[in-house]
């Protein structure tokens, strides 16, 4: 019963309530993203992953900020090709649609890793365009319309299974951002990945990431995804992942009112824990019960007044 | 988790101890982490160095220790600090080991001695017996030999060293058949390297005691967040680093078998 009030459809995707693990969070082994299924999300992202293995940045990776996290973690993942062996793994014990993340230096290779994790089992790529602490890659592609298309188009070519654009609140005006990814094929969006961000120490006068600049995630974020979220929902028709702060389920029914069709929870997952999703889940259904409604659809986007 | 354990403080270096020629105790006053539970952790961060997950040794008042091994640039680094020095301290993290009562056996390796001689003395009052087992590689390497002798019951420390240079010559693990076989204990804990945990969890499964042990893996963000540091289902810096008999056996393909890599790749522990 509440299971069919919470279950829509993203893409092609079906999912069986509307949240998602946002990537880089508990992403590396298919146990984990089971975890996080087990804790009730409906669908799964992977950590980034490239051509070659990257070793990340070292510690500090993260730094606590008032009302969220400064991360800088430079996209360590085991390369697609050692990858590969994992998302299999995780298609055999997953019961949620597992969603890769992919980053490449340039278009080709973010087809060639797309690829490979499709052909491995992914049931659809989400295109990390918005990383904003690794150079040559993330939010340098994503804020450069023309290489951003080329890449969008290039992973289309490459694989059938959706393919979805992260998109970064970096940018002088995230719905042209967004055009530019609709034009070039995305079937989806998730806005937004982090917000670039750093932290100094005043006793030592040290910036306190390794990396210097990284990006904020958590609640203190929440307003401004809130914000791209309806401000896409304006510009397209594609569907919105929302993305940043997402902490409870009032705050998933805000993104959902905005315009969202499914939403992403990262930085609460370890504020709070892997069963936030169900917690999440259990209050929008009663949301829905409450007002009267019959499907988590019914809801997308009728915030907005025209 | 409450964020003001996660925001860094920095902090002065207080003392510091040299316990072997590889190994420092570091006192720091922190009103947070002197509150830790014998098994929990703290990141310890080395300002413009790194940041790395340290188990607390003892923690009392509004100090607390720990005790470090250079084994890489980090620990070397820290290891050339001295007292005044400011660093930063963000926890503690993680669960902390269940206080048994009864005959209770403890099994330390190297610096993973540390955290079970802060739990020996919160146990000591109330065990009716407290036996430790406590090996290094060579002699002048064996840690906290008065501190255990002064806590544990009367001759109950066993000493081990890999190459015969003090106490028995074997590993650790060596002389816990026997221990295991004469005694029915109430519980037994380890923390040391993951091969020697994997060994003494199946010795203890064997003789159906409880068993507690403290897992050290990679570890990044420490608050659960990044997954550098899981085992199976579990994250060890936030569903552990104390991990039960029962959990043990969920993760038995992975206990000294594998961990992830720097990477996120799957290695050889």
């Amino acid at each position: 019963m509440s299971h069919n009030l919470l279950s829509t459809s993203l893409a092609g995707l079906k999912l069986r309530n509307p949240t998602a693990l946002a990537s880089g969070i508990m992403g590396y082994t298919a146990e984990s993203l089971q975890r996080v299924v087990d804790g009730g999300a409906g669908a799964v992202v992977t950590k980034s992953v490239g051509a070659a293995p990257r070793m990340g940045y070292a510690n500090p990776t993260i730094v606590q900020a008032n009302c969220g996290l400064v991360n800088a973690m430079g996209l360590p993942n085991p390369g697609i090709d050692e990858f590969v062996e994992e998302i299999a793994h995780a298609k055999t014990i997953l019961q949620a649609p597992l969603i890769v993340s992919v980053f490449g230096y340039s278009a080709e290779e973010y087809a060639v890793v797309a690829k490979k994790a499709a052909a491995a089992g992914a049931d659809a790529l989400e295109l990390n365009v918005s990383c904003p602490h690794v150079k040559q890659t993330g939010s340098e592609i994503g804020q450069n319309p023309r290489i951003l298309a080329e890449v969008v188009a290039k992973v289309k070519e490459a694989v059938q299974v959706p393919v979805i654009v992260k998109l970064s609140p970096n940018v002088t005006d995230i719905a042209e951002t967004a055009k530019t990814a609709v034009k070039a094929g995305a079937d989806a969006l998730t806005a937004i990945n982090t917000v670039k961000a750093m932290a100094i120490d005043v006793d030592t006068a040290l910036p306190v990431l390794s990396n210097t600049r990284g990006g904020l995630s958590g609640p203190a974020i929440k307003p401004i995804a809130l914000r791209c979220v309806y401000d896409l929902y304006e510009a397209v028709e594609t569907p919105i992942i929302g993305c940043g702060g997402i902490t409870t389920w009032q705050d998933t029914v805000e993104f959902l009112l905005a315009g969202a069709t499914a939403v992403q929870v990262g930085t609460a997952v370890a504020l709070e824990n892997p069963n936030v999703f169900h917690a999440i889940n259990r209050g929008v259904t009663a949301y829905l019960k409450k007002k009267g409604y019959g499907s988590v659809k019914e809801i997308i986007g009728i915030a907005h007044r025209t | 988790m409450h964020t003001a354990l996660n925001t860094i403080r920095t902090t002065p270096i207080l003392s510091v101890k040299t316990e072997s020629p590889t190994v420092k105790t570091y006192t720091l006053k922190d009103k947070l982490c002197a509150k830790a539970k014998p098994g929990q952790f703290l990141m310890l961060w080395i300002p413009g160095v790194d940041e790395i997950p340290l188990s607390v040794m003892d923690a009392e008042n509004d100090r607390v220790s720990v005790s470090v091994k250079a084994v890489g640039d980090a620990t070397r680094h820290l290891h050339s600090m001295k007292p005044g020095e400011t660093v930063g301290v963000r926890g503690p993290f993680g669960n902390c080991f269940t206080e048994a009562s009864g005959k209770i056996l403890m099994v330390g390796g190297g610096t993973g001695t540390a955290p079970l001689l802060f739990l020996a003395r919160r146990l000591a009052a109330k065990a009716q017996r407290l036996s430790f087992v406590v090996g290094a590689k060579t002699k002048t390497e064996l840690l906290f030999l008065n501190e255990l002798n002064a806590v544990c019951t009367e001759q109950s420390v066993i000493t081990t060293t890999e190459d015969g240079t003090y106490g028995l010559q074997c590993l650790v693990t060596e002389p816990l058949g026997k221990l295991l076989a004469e005694t029915r204990f109430d519980m037994v804990y380890a923390c040391g390297p993951e091969l020697m945990v994997s060994k003494i969890f199946n010795l203890t499964e064997q003789h159906g005691i409880p068993f507690e042990a403290s897992l050290e893996r990679l570890m990044r963000c420490g608050i659960g967040l990044c997954g550098s540091c899981v085992i199976g289902k579990y994250r060890v810096c936030r569903d552990g680093p104390v991990f039960n008999a029962a959990q043990l056996s969920e993760v038995k393909s992975e206990l000294g078998i594998s961990k992830l890599g720097f990477d996120g790749a799957r290695i050889p522990v």
